[in-house]
Order: C-alpha cells, then structure tokens, then sequence
C-alpha cells in the first residue's frame, strides 16, 4: 500500500480526515520551504501538496499565481521542488508529500527520468492539473513503474461515465475540484460537493479529498462533514504572501502558515466521529 | 519535402483524441473535458449539415465580403525579381483580417449551443475586433482577454473593441502577451463554463479547435486554389503566410497539401534575429511541450518553463503555434523559416509605396521572406502571399520605429 493511501486509511480508522496544505516550492524563496513543510506537519498536516512553478499556471487564481511567479523569480524549478522532497525526508520520512503541477516541467524532463528522480528523492505521488485521463498513460506507466500514486481531478462538470473511467485509473485518493473556477475562488457550496461526493463513492472507494474555495476551519468543517480530507491552498499561499510582503522573519512566516494550519486542524477534529 | 509521402494522410488528422501525430491532443483541466466533448460532438454534426453550411456560407459571402481577391503585385513583383507574386486579400474582409473568417464560424456554434456570452483571447486585437464585431450583430456579451503591452501598442483595436461593445479585460501577469491573454480568458471559461463559449482565435488550444480553426480557415486556400487555376491557369509554386498561431497559413496551405508541386513556405517571428534569442519562433528554435492544452513545438528553457517572446509584430508574439503545424514540419511537408523585425518593416514600407496597400506587420513577416525567395525564382513562377490582414492597427508602431509623435 502506497504511503497516501496508508495515511487515508490510518485516518479513517480514527474517524478523522485529512488535511492537505498547499505551498509552492520555493515562494516566498528557497530556503523556507522545507521549513514550512515541518511547520505545517508539525500543526496537523496529514500531506503535504507541493506546487512545482510553472510560468503560465492556467488553473490557478491570482493568489496563486503570483506565489508562482515568486518561486520562479526566487529560481525554484521542478529538479528543486525534488532536492526539496529529499532534504524534507532527512527528518520526516512519514509524511506522504505529493507534487502539483503542470505539464510541461515534468514532460520536459521526461516522464521516465522524473519517476526515477521522484522515487529516489522519496516522493510519493503527482497531480499534473493539464494531463487528464485521454491523455496519461505515458505518465501513468512511469510512475507505477516506481509504485508511484497519480492522483486525478474529478470536476462538477465530470458526467458519470467519465467518473468511473477516471477512478479506474486513479490510486491513493481522488481530488474532488469544489466548484467551477480556478483556485481560490468564493463560490464554495457545500451541499453542492456533497451531491458530487455522492455520486464518485458510487464508482470507487478511493479516498476523496476536496480543495478550491476552502479557506479556513469553517468551510473545512462544512466540507469536511461528507469528504475524507480537505487541500487548502489560495488561504495558505496568502497567508505566507502577506507576511513576507511585510518582511516578516522566517520564523513568523511558519507561524501565521502554522495558525492557519493547526485552526482548521482543530475545527477538523471537532467534527471526527 | 520527402517524395514519397502517402497524401492521404493530409485528410487523416486530427485522429479521434485530436492528434496530428504526437501533436495536439486535450491538455486541460477536468473542469473543461465535458466542454470540449460537447463542442466536438455539435461540430461533427453541424459539419454534416446542409443548414448550417448554408448560414455559414451566406455570412461569409455578404457579411465578410468573400470571396476576397487574388491579386497580382506587378510593381512589388518587379520590385523584388524573379517569380510573380499574387496577394490573397484577406485584408479586404469586413474588419480587415482573416480572423473573421474563424469567428464567423464558431459564433454560430455559439448560437446552436444557446450560450449567451462569448469570450476571446487576443494579440494584434484583430481576433478580439473580429469576435467583438460578430458578438454585436448577434447580441452576445463579450469579454476579450488582452496581454497589457497588447493593449498599449494595440490602442486602436482597443477602443474598436469597446466601440463594438465589447469589455477588453487586460492582462496583467507573465509577458502581458498572447499567452497570458490565452492563460486569462481559460481561466474565465472554467469559471463560466455552463453559459460562455471561447472563441479562440488561432489553430492552437485543446482539440477540436485546432481541427474546427483550421477548418472555418481553409476558405482562404479553396479560394486561392480555384482563383490560380482561373487567372494564371495553373497552380502556384509556392505558398508563403506568416505563422504565429497559424491559422492563416493552416488556411491557406490546407487545401494545397495534397498537391505535391507546391512548395509552401511558413514564415515565423525572427524578432531581433533568431540568434538573439528575441523572437517568436518556436518552429525553427524550439522543442516540444504542453501549453494551452496541446502538445506543439514551444519556446520553452531547459527547466520547461515558458520563455519570453518577441516579435514587432503583436500576433506573432507567442511562444507556441498549433499542433498541425509542428506536424507538418516534422512530415517536411511545410517549410518553417523566419523574417525578422527589421525584414518586416522594410517589408510594409515596400508594399505600401509600390502597391498602395498597407499590410499588417503580421503579414508584412510573410511579404518580407516571400521577396527573398521571389528573387530565386523565374518569372513563369507565381508565389502566393496570404495578406492575412490591414496595417491601419499597426501605423502607431511604425510611426514609433521611425520616431514620428502624433
């Protein structure tokens, strides 16, 4: 069993779900996001989800995107998004981090080399937003060839077939896309994700986490009552963006990452049955 | 061009995933698969149908002005040597490109599909003009995405735009270019999927645009086929149009592949020179990659991050260029060269003093490497230019280059 799929599991059997934070490798600049990635263990993270930077992120909100231009100006590319996987594994080797990303980067440096790359750096799986299930068996194959999960999109706008092909392809746990837009956007309906949920548990019984246009404890909770984990992504990013904006020190910044963190961790366990 | 090439191959792509080889394909997020499915689905049928083509072809006769003329350039010709050269005037369409050609077409998918709003993205401004002029005759909202440096050096297509209605939303992240714009407005189509369609304005993009571009185009070169063979009874030897995107040349030379005396000539931004590395030339420098939801040739660095492009010329200034393009590239059944800036300039001054017609700096690439290769040919040689659009846009940047201040 994959390291995603044995921390979902271990989860459940608590009654608790996951939580997933989203940074970008390399925003605010290098050196701290490694540190943020223990801070962010340290105060509930269950996964962590890494941004590789990539120059024209498509699904992604302003928030985003601007944490994504400032990794590339601070030069974070994909080969350090891996050395960053590495040095993270020197003091947590349980954590399952996974990369999110892009196309391009990783089929640029070849499906074959990443898999070998991210297997030897301790990765334990990839969400490329832009490689949809038409288009993923060369991926795929490299990456069960390293007993990598590759964890798949299920949108709104998903019809039922497609759900059941997707989930027949997908391992570790499926990430439900809340609402019809980009990241960080207001329109989160929580009855509306628990429609969709639904109807994906018909077709699998992979673990589903849900992200976009969750923000804090609040809509976690409110989505959270009927997934099994949660991403937050645009809150965290601007988070650590308004911080630095400001000049905060290192340390400040993994504490108002960490703030968010550990008060969406808490408002999760609240609602564990 | 490889001799033995199988022409059959020509009617054969996209397959059914949208490739032209290991090109093209549906590089999007999960939010816009249903979409795309959608559209191909109506298109494929709609392409069957005689009503449709019928509204189609009447918009394009008495709407667009088609069919355009073929003319023959004698001053520019004899100007420049050797072969003769004919202007397919694309210029002459109502808004002064071929982009309405494309628009025309996908804004009746648009009302088949009952969407009310309709999106765009754009460069030069001539695709968000062309979308925002058929968006105002069938009551559609309209938003067009536009890289901010578009919308200052393109000032005057800006306020067309919004003369015709339009909002002209810009851009301002990356390169404040094309593909920024690009970027932009797949960002409000994925929030606005249920009631927008995306008008994209070149053969680039997720299939089937690069399939349903090319086709709404490929006017351009039946055209230009028929008119040869009627006014110089033979078909030409070359075809030269100007690649950005490349919906003009895909027009223009798609209806000419399978004839195999044809050599056709796609000619891509050089910018300050390709050994500069300002440029917009992906065809002739760069390598493959996924952007915009297609696997083509990119200008892309070693890390496979998108690079910065230049071109004096605003459609051309992108750093990708549509899936059929890099397979017919690989096929060598299209040769991609490039006119620099400079090229370009000399170009639209020629053209303009010799012919009095003023073609767009797009064009003027095309116009610049067709001379050159005008001048190795005979004068029983005839070379077609696609002019694909009008220079009135452009005359705020030369003015610029040659230091005049309004």
């Amino acid at each position: 069993m994959s390291k995603i799929a044995g921390r979902f599991q271990q989860l459940a059997a608590q009654g608790r779900k996951a939580l997933v934070p989203y940074i970008v490798a390399g925003d605010p600049n290098l050196a701290s996001t490694v540190p943020l990635m223990h801070a962010l263990v340290a105060a509930g993270a269950d996964i962590i989800e890494l941004g590789v930077p990539f120059s024209d992120p498509m699904s992604e909100g302003p928030v985003i995107q601007k944490a994504h231009e400032r990794a590339l100006a601070s030069g974070a590319r994909l080969r350090d998004a891996l050395a960053m996987v590495a040095t993270f594994r020197e003091q947590d080797t349980e954590t399952p981090v996974l990369l999110m990303g892009y196309a391009n980067p990783v089929e640029h440096m070849g499906y074959a080399r990443f898999a070998d790359q991210a297997a030897a750096v301790g990765l334990d799986g990839l969400l490329t937003v832009d490689i949809p299930p038409e288009e993923v068996a060369g991926v795929n194959a490299e990456l069960h060839r390293v007993g990598m999960d590759n964890i798949f999109l299920i949108a709104p706008t998903t019809p039922k077939a497609r759900i059941e092909s997707i989930v027949n392809q997908a391992s570790g746990f499926i990430y439900y896309v809340a609402l019809k837009g980009v990241t960080g956007a207001g329109n989160l309906d929580a009855d509306d994700v628990a429609r969709h949920l639904a109807h994906i548990r018909e077709a699998t019984t992979l673990p589903l986490a849900v992200g976009f246009g969750i923000k804090d404890a609040e809509s976690a909770c409110r989505v959270g009552a009927t997934a099994d984990g949660v991403v937050v992504g645009s809150a965290l990013v601007d988070v650590i963006a308004q911080a630095a904006a400001e000049g905060a020190s290192q340390e400040d910044l993994l504490r108002v990452a960490a703030e968010l963190v550990a008060s969406i961790r808490s408002g999760l366990d609240s609602i564990a049955s | 061009m490889t001799t033995d090439l199988n022409t059959k191959i020509f009617a054969s792509v996209p397959d059914a995933e949208g490739r032209f080889g290991v090109y093209g394909g549906k590089f999007v997020a999960e939010t816009l698969m249903s979409a795309l499915s959608e559209l191909e689905a109506l298109y494929r049928q709609l392409a069957d149908d005689q009503e449709f083509q019928r509204e189609l072809d009447e918009d394009l006769a008495h709407y667009v002005g088609r069919p355009s003329p073929l003319y023959e350039a004698r001053r520019w010709s004899d100007r420049v040597g050797g072969a003769r050269i004919l202007l397919k005037r694309e210029d002459l369409n109502h808004t002064g490109a071929h982009k309405v050609n494309n628009t025309v077409g996908q804004a009746l998918l648009a009302k088949h599909m009952g969407k009310r709003r309709v999106i765009a993205e754009t460069g030069a401004g001539q695709h968000g003009v062309a979308t925002a002029t058929i968006a105002a005759r069938l009551g559609l909202e309209c938003h067009v995405f536009m890289g901010e440096e578009d919308v200052r050096r393109q000032a005057l297509n800006v306020y067309r735009m919004k003369l015709l209605g339009a909002t002209v939303v810009p851009v301002t992240s990356g390169s404040r270019t094309l593909k920024d714009a690009m970027n932009e407005a797949m960002r409000d189509w994925v929030t606005n999927v249920d009631d927008t369609f995306y008008i994209i304005g070149t053969v680039a993009g997720p299939h089937p645009y690069p399939m349903l571009v090319r086709d709404f185009q490929c006017v351009i070169g039946r055209e230009a086929r028929a008119q040869s063979l009627a006014q110089t009874g033979r078909l030409p030897d070359a075809l030269v149009a100007c690649v950005g995107g490349g919906s003009n040349a895909i027009g223009l030379f798609h209806p000419f592949l399978e004839d195999e005396s044809v050599a056709m000539y796609g000619v891509e931004a050089g910018g300050h020179g390709v050994a500069s590395g300002e440029h917009a030339a992906p065809l002739t420098a760069g390598t493959p990659g996924v952007l915009h939801g297609n696997r083509t040739y990119l200008m892309q660095d070693e890390d496979g991050q998108i690079m910065h492009t230049h071109s004096v010329s605003a459609g051309l200034d992108y750093p990708g260029v549509g899936p059929e393009h890099s397979w017919l590239k690989d096929i060598g059944r299209v040769n991609y060269v490039t006119a620099d800036d400079a090229e370009a300039l000399a170009a639209f001054h020629d053209l303009t003093r010799t012919e009095g017609i003023m073609p767009a700096l797009e064009s003027a690439h095309a116009l610049a490497y067709a001379g050159r290769l005008a001048a190795t040919m005979t004068p029983e040689q005839t070379i077609i230019v696609n002019l694909s659009g009008r220079g009135d846009k452009d005359i705020h940047t030369v003015a610029d280059i040659d230091g005049i201040d309004f």
